[in-house]
């Protein structure tokens, strides 16, 4: 959501979505080149950014969460097997550590949040 | 690990649930020696969040407890703090609630349907591999579920999480005008939603039956929702009030989530087939008639065919959503003041996975003393490990990956949310 807001404020196209698969699906329907940019737990650093390209098959992507785990990877593997995958997509991970209701990004993330912005910047010229 | 005459059926994360849990039954040659349905996913102490806060804040905190059925939750909420406060709400609003519960029914069924429950039916390891078979199906899900999405979203604000409900009603209420843009849709809802029964209905389901005693609401006019009496087909008719006096729930060793039982009794079944058996003849006729045409007659006992109840459950829910929007007329003020008093109020709303309970003590200031919230998923955990007892039995002489995917299976039956059990597949089948 924040990296929406930096984004919006820089003039590049963006919308806030909740991650739910198939809300992405819609947003992207359509479009060819696409950044998803969500919070991450890999166990890396706070602050770490992850970044993996759609263009191959994404690893653990599977429905074998949740149903909260109905989310970007799902929605592209979904997206993939329907035929729907926009040409290009991305997903720019950002590490979290602090998730609880009412917390704030710790200075890493929002540290790496400007760096994730201003890469999505400059790819757009 | 096996060993002579035995053997050890044993699911390390079950997939296609909502939340962590396993799955660790034991076998003695022919016999189940012992069936655990094991919880890990940690407690989430939402009972001890709410302490101290105002009963305003009820609604939003408990909806976080579940990402796919935050409308249970907020509703159990609003209606044991208005119980507790003597609050009468708008009846206009008392629509709009049914409104909101069919929205998320819409899509929490939709999803466990097509995308949790039917790739076992048809041989998938998971929707993603479905979807390359069957586009046309999957499609119609995601159409279904964004739909219900999409309800939610105009009265509750956003899809997950909504933050317009409110105790005495809702922050905002919708104008006509925004409910009668959703029925183009709902009206092809409705029409996906029996074709999907008339699909559910030519699926293969393993021949298992079960004498249960099915928990539900049941109202003097309605499908239950929100209100109505709680009832049993074993004679149980009491009031939310009585809930704790007739339930208990019991820590197992093995799970992180509380079991409930019914006191003197044991295990108990809620969910669809429980409001179907005990409500039936409260469904609107179109969903009488195609749950006719699909074969299901009350009682029905066989858990694999929740999933036609679902489907079922699906039409009724585009259908009274449709009804409901066609005599909405927006109230007065979208929710009516409530003053601070110390009281206790209980309430029961049947979440899409069976009786959500709640229980608030709030003092004069009206900040919550205590709170009680047993999910349906916690209901349903010992009736879960009583089903796999008997049905891993009939599995004795498969061999052992087999018996392990049908057991997994099975638990899918129960469209089990362990994050909620857990405020709550790993299979492991010892043979020995």
């Amino acid at each position: 959501m924040l990296a929406a807001e930096r984004l919006l404020a820089r003039g590049i196209h963006a919308e806030i979505c909740l991650g739910e698969a198939s809300e992405l699906m819609e947003i992207w329907a359509g479009v060819d080149d696409v950044v998803v940019i969500d919070a991450v737990v890999t166990g890396a650093e706070t602050g770490a950014v992850h970044v993996w390209d759609a263009g191959s098959p994404l690893a653990h992507a599977t429905v074998s969460g949740s149903t909260h785990g109905f989310g970007p990877g799902e929605a592209v593997e979904l997206s993939r097997a329907l035929g729907t995958l926009p040409l290009r997509l991305r997903i720019y991970g950002i590490e979290g550590k602090r998730f609880e209701l009412g917390s704030e990004p710790s200075p890493a993330v929002r540290k790496a949040i400007e760096e994730v912005v201003g890469r999505i910047a400059s790819l757009r010229g | 690990m096996n060993g002579r005459g035995g053997r050890t059926i044993k699911v390390d994360t079950l997939a296609r649930v909502e939340g962590e849990g396993a799955l660790y039954i034991k076998m003695a040659g022919d016999r189940v020696a012992d069936v655990k349905l094991k919880v890990y996913e940690p407690p989430r102490m939402f009972e001890a969040f709410l302490r101290g806060r105002h009963f305003s804040e009820a609604p939003d905190i408990t909806a976080r407890i579940c990402g796919i059925c935050p409308i249970a939750y907020q509703m159990s909420a609003v209606h044991a703090i208005e119980r507790a406060l003597d609050v009468k709400i708008d009846p206009a609003v008392r629509l709009l609630r049914r409104l909101f519960y069919c929205g998320e029914w819409i899509e929490s069924h939709a999803l466990h349907v097509y995308m949790l429950h039917a790739p076992d039916f048809l041989g998938y390891a998971d929707v993603i591999e479905m979807a390359q078979d069957h586009r046309a199906i999957v499609e119609k899900a995601l159409r279904l579920k964004k739909i219900g999405n999409h309800l939610v979203q105009v009265l509750g604000g956003r899809e997950i999480h909504p933050i317009s409900a409110a105790v005495g009603g809702f922050h905002k209420t919708p104008a006509q005008a925004q409910l009668h843009d959703l029925v183009s849709d709902l009206e092809w809802a409705l029409e996906a939603s029996l074709e999907t029964v008339r699909w559910a209905a030519t699926l293969q389901f393993p021949k298992f039956e079960q004498e249960y005693e099915f928990v539900a609401l049941r109202h003097p006019e309605e499908y239950p929702l929100n209100e109505g009496r709680l009832v049993s087909n074993h004679g149980l008719d009491i009031d939310a009030s009585e809930y704790e006096d007739r339930f208990l729930e019991v820590h197992v060793k093995h799970s992180n989530a509380l079991q409930s039982i019914l006191r003197g009794k044991g295990s108990y079944l809620v969910g669809p087939l429980a409001r179907f058996n005990l409500n039936f003849d409260r469904l609107p006729e179109v969903a009488r008639k195609v749950a006719t045409e699909a074969g299901l007659k009350p009682p029905v006992k066989n858990p694999f065919k929740s999933i036609v109840v679902r489907a079922v459950e699906l039409v009724f829910a585009c259908a009274e959503a449709l009804r409901i929007i066609a005599v909405y007329e927006p109230p007065s003020a979208p929710r009516v003041p409530v003053a601070n008093r110390a009281a206790t109020g209980q309430a029961i709303t049947e979440a899409p996975r069976g009786i959500l309970y709640h229980r608030y003590s709030i003092d004069e200031n009206g900040l919550i003393r205590t709170a009680k919230i047993v999910p349906p998923t916690s209901q349903n955990q010992k009736r879960i490990e009583d089903d796999l007892r008997e049905y891993a039995a009939q599995l004795a002489a498969w061999p052992l990956e087999e018996a392990t995917w049908k057991c997994e299976q099975a638990v899918r039956c129960y469209d089990p949310c362990i994050s909620c059990a857990t405020h709550f597949l790993k299979v492991v089948i010892e043979r020995e």
